[in-house]
């Protein structure tokens, strides 16, 4: 029996659960260099996560099972959704468990219980974080359907590993419909992901919290998994982007150098994207909430104009 | 003779339609008659789903004449794939709902005589079976009157409170309309197979072995899509719904939501693709736009709602959408000779017919269960539940996460085959329709995502936080009745979502049936563990690996991090060291589709009114707050209004020939006669 799919699972697995943390301590850096400020190292994501997993948790009294359960949920479908997008390889025994519709809603079970347990606890901040991420999320799930089906069109096919074999096979020239595709691509991963413009990842000030005000009663091994699933999540997301827009690199055959290669090629490829986030991130102001229907909507508009474009000019 | 499927069919009805006569018999003992009346429906209910699975397995057809009715029109019943797949829709809900009804039912008791709502339940489930299993216009029709008026009386069943004797002739007003206009679509049918003169086209065969001229196949399908998607709740003709389910009790309402609403589905199935045969592209497109609208307006008017079962019934509107979607792309691409995506998206439709009678049962038994506990629908008055009832908590939720259509529940199976179905438009010959349906599937995650959001409020609201109301009521968690009829439809919503390649397997018979063509052995080419709709490049989904894969590494974390022994502090709440925190602080049903309503308030007719006390020390600092918010559905203004002001013009036209006079009368007979002497002599 070939075991090299297997392995490859494995690693990527594990390159989830560790790189995922430096992508972040990447980005920190980045966004500190870029505002003129010193950084606290690429590591530092890694120490954050170590004193949380050290830490007793405090849990309030009126916390239910759903309270104590979506830290490990999150964390599960983070994990799955790592074996399933073609990080290192596309042969993965895992890939035909989910194609690119079953990932996205793999993201909206764990957003489903993140905001539930922002409701379990009873505060005001809670249920605030839980209505504007639904509220988001809404918005968002028409358009990131949109780009993927745009995608979807050439190659035919809503498999990740087979949409990304077939761009590399090299039938695929850059056409305007996935240029259209990739910008509202880029514009729900900021969305999906809480960054700027829509949600501030650093920020604790009440009315500008999104995802933070959900998981504000969280503490210790719980929070630990939640930040390590939420760290997990933008790489998850920058890998699909890679997957399905730019796969060169990604080992296709058992082949140790192929699989050197793609490692290579991921990390170059995650230096590029973390400079672009830090890019946007600095270039542009946080959102009021309501001005997010017009920035969703333009990410609906491109992914649908990407469409017109196959279909009239492809 | 053996046995067959149509005779255990037609002992399940007969055994419902005696039913109430032992139970008219046992009404001076109400405990005993609610044992032993539920229990024979769950038994009947039992053998329809055994003689409906056994067709559809089989894929054969029985019939059978009855030579009672009318002279020289004698009844046919029927037994196909699709009336087979119906009847194991219905019964493995009445099922469940009967085994929860022995519960339920029991919270009546002292308070009201139970024996009207068992006869007329009886009589509704039969009903329903035999609208499935008709085979002519007649008994058909019969049998939907039959359906309707005892839901009629199920919904007036509490009939001293006003809401509901409204909702009951509301609802009854709306069925007759939709059941005029079936009437006559069958009449057009039969017309048109033998000819006006005979009454031999009464009979479905005598219409499926006819040939329709367009137009007038276009006439009938107009007129039985309109009545049909009457009774289904389709917007715009969804008023009655929101009214008449919150109102029915509980039982009942899970019924009319999760299996009555599938009568019209399935009367719609059956006069398009069974009886009329061919038809031209745009009757699936009528049928697909009406879909969307309704999903996408369905769950925007379920949001807003702040009454449990008055949401949920929202919902219902919502999932016929999704169910007609399925049904639309089906018959467009049957009329464009496309029969494996045709059955690709029949699938879907039928298959999310099952899975929203499984999960909107399951809803609406939740919703009785604290309804019966607390006495409470207004979700504003709610919350905390998962505390004092924490079986039906996790039941509910389970029925939230499949009617939001996340993995790996059932709600997600049919809604991704909907995707699916829609993702292979691009294959169709037409530019425009390739331009246009995509969009389609952009409407369908829009209602996805804001059912997520729905359920979220829905379930957080009623079940976590604090509770929300001033008077906190006595609350007893479901008896165990009620609680097998959940935990058996969870069960059922569980399995759908992780096996559908077996599912999709068994109906494969129906679109075999309908459209020559199915999607079973490629569905199931890579075993049962792989769902592969079209070829696996295409699309996969593994439901057992992404339920077990979840539940695998949940255990392993859960199990690793508990390798040292760390402690849990209870701790009073944080909220960022704010302490006055009190209950009334909690987001609400309201406040959490705050935004939603913001951005999709123009569909609405929204009427909010803010104002502050008079009595305060400076205008900055009220004492009080007055906070109004009306939401109305728009259609009634536009739609229902005006047909209600026409009516009672022109019946104030019409009395005043009510003179109170007999010489008027009198009169009025002489020219009566005269006119039919004069012209139809």
């Amino acid at each position: 029996m070939n075991l090299y799919p297997f392995v490859m699972e494995i690693l990527q697995v594990l390159i989830l659960l560790a790189i995922g943390p430096a992508f972040v301590g990447w980005v920190r850096v980045l966004k500190c260099w870029a505002q003129g400020r010193s950084s606290a190292g690429l590591f530092q994501p890694y120490r954050d996560l170590r004193k949380l997993f050290s830490k007793d948790v405090v849990l309030a009294e009126n916390a239910s099972w759903i309270f104590r359960f979506m830290p490990y949920l999150v964390f599960g479908t983070a994990v799955l959704a790592g074996g399933i997008i073609p990080i290192l390889s596309t042969d993965l025994p895992l890939a035909a468990t989910a194609d690119v519709i079953v990932l996205v809603s793999l993201f909206a079970i764990a957003r489903f219980f993140t905001a539930l347990a922002g409701m379990d606890i009873g505060t005001a901040f809670g249920g605030m974080g839980a209505s504007r991420e639904m509220t988001v999320a809404s918005l968002a799930e028409p358009a990131m359907l949109m780009a993927i089906f745009t995608m979807s069109l050439a190659s035919r096919s809503t498999s990740l590993s087979y949409m990304a074999q077939l761009v590399m096979s090299g039938q695929s020239v850059l056409r305007p419909s996935i240029v259209f595709a990739l910008l509202a691509f880029i514009l729900i991963t900021l969305a999906e992901t809480g960054r700027i413009p829509v949600d501030n990842p650093a920020t604790h000030l009440e009315l500008t919290m999104i995802h933070e005000a959900m998981i504000l009663e969280y503490s210790g091994r719980h929070l630990a998994l939640i930040e390590w699933a939420s760290m997990m999540k933008l790489f998850l997301f920058t890998a699909l982007g890679i997957a399905v827009f730019a796969p060169w690199g990604i080992a296709s055959s058992a082949d140790l150098l192929a699989v050197a290669a793609a490692l290579f090629f991921m990390l170059l490829k995650l230096g590029a994207a973390g400079i672009v986030l830090v890019l946007i991130e600095t270039g542009l102001a946080k959102m009021r909430l309501f001005r997010l229907t017009e920035f969703l909507g333009s990410a609906f508009l491109l992914a649908t104009l990407g469409m017109l474009s196959y279909f009239i000019l492809e | 003779m053996n046995p067959g499927p149509v005779d255990l069919a037609s002992l399940s009805v007969i055994i419902l339609l005696c039913a109430p006569l032992l139970v008219s018999l046992l009404s001076r003992s109400q405990r005993l008659l609610i044992y032993s009346g539920f229990a024979l429906t769950a038994a009947a209910s039992l053998l329809a789903v055994f003689a409906g699975a056994w067709t559809v397995w089989s894929g054969e057809t029985q019939k059978l004449i009855m030579l009672i009715g009318l002279p020289d029109l004698p009844f046919h019943l029927r037994l196909d794939p699709l009336a087979g797949f119906f009847l194991v829709v219905i019964g493995l809900l009445s099922f469940f709902v009967s085994v929860y009804s022995i519960g339920y039912v029991k919270g009546f008791l002292g308070k009201r005589s139970v024996t009207s709502l068992a006869i007329f339940y009886c009589l509704f489930l039969a009903g329903m079976y035999m609208v499935v299993l008709s085979d002519d216009a007649l008994i058909f029709l019969i049998s939907w009157e039959v359906m309707a008026a005892a839901s009629y009386f199920l919904v007036m069943f509490e009939d001293e409170r006003i809401e509901n004797r409204r909702a009951a002739f509301l609802y009854m007003v709306v069925a007759h309309v939709g059941a005029i206009a079936i009437l006559l679509s069958f009449g057009v049918l039969a017309g048109l197979a033998t000819g006006f003169g005979s009454f031999s086209g009464y009979t479905f065969d005598a219409m499926r072995s006819a040939h329709f001229p367009v137009e007038w196949a276009t006439v009938a399908f107009l007129l039985s899509f309109f009545g049909f998607a009457a009774k289904a709740g389709v917007i715009p003709l969804h008023v009655w719904l929101p009214e008449a389910h919150p109102v029915a009790p509980s039982n009942v309402s899970a019924l009319m939501s999760g299996v009555m609403l599938k009568t019209a589905i399935y009367g719609i199935i059956r006069v398009t693709f069974d009886l009329i045969r061919v038809f031209p592209w745009w009757w699936g497109a009528i049928v697909l736009v009406f879909g969307l609208v309704s999903a996408v307006m369905g769950v925007l008017y379920a949001l807003m709602q702040h009454d449990l079962k008055r949401l949920l019934a929202y919902h219902s509107v919502e999932n016929i959408g999704i169910i007609l979607i399925g049904i639309g792309l089906a018959m467009i691409f049957t009329a464009f000779k496309l029969p494996l995506l045709a059955a690709l998206a029949l699938t879907a439709g039928i298959y999310h017919t099952l899975n929203h009678a499984m999960f909107k049962g399951l809803l609406f038994m939740g919703a009785g269960a604290v309804l019966h506990a607390t006495h409470e629908r207004n979700m504003e008055e709610m919350g905390g539940l998962i505390h004092l009832m924490p079986w039906t908590a996790a039941l509910f939720l389970i029925g939230c996460i499949s009617i939001s259509a996340l993995p790996p529940f059932n709600g997600f199976v049919s809604e991704w085959l909907t995707f699916q179905a829609f993702l292979l438009s691009p294959s169709l010959p037409s530019p425009l329709l390739k331009l246009l349906i995509p969009m389609g599937a952009a409407l369908l995650a829009l209602t996805g995502a804001l059912a997520a959001a729905c359920f979220v409020k829905a379930f957080g609201v009623t079940f976590l936080g604090h509770w929300r109301g001033h008077h906190r009521p006595n609350v007893r968690e479901a008896d165990w009745p009620m609680r097998m009829g959940m935990i058996m439809a969870a069960a059922a919503c569980l399995l759908l979502g992780i096996l559908p390649t077996l599912a999709i397997g068994w109906m494969d018979a129906v679109p075999q049936q309908l459209i020559g063509a199915s999607i079973g052995t490629s569905a199931g080419a890579f075993g049962w563990m792989w769902l592969t709709p079209v070829a696996y490049q295409r699309a996969s989904y593994s439901g057992p690996i992404v339920f077990f894969g979840i539940l695998g590494i949940v255990i392993a974390a859960y199990l690793l991090l508990h390798v040292r022994p760390g402690a849990i502090h209870r701790v009073p709440i944080w909220d960022c060291g704010f302490e006055k925190i009190d209950q009334r602080m909690q987001y609400n049903a309201t406040s959490f589709a705050m935004p939603i309503r913001r951005i999709f308030g123009f569909l609405f007719n929204v009427k909010e009114r803010v104002r502050t006390s008079q009595q305060t020390v400076h205008k900055a600092f009220p004492k009080k707050l007055y906070y109004s918010l009306h939401v109305r559905d728009r259609f009634w203004g536009w739609l229902y209004k005006p047909v209600i002001r026409a009516s009672f013009w022109g019946s104030r036209k019409v009395g005043r020939l009510q003179q109170g006079r007999i010489q008027a009368y009198l009169i009025y007979s002489f020219v009566t006669i005269i006119v039919l002497l004069v012209f139809l002599r």
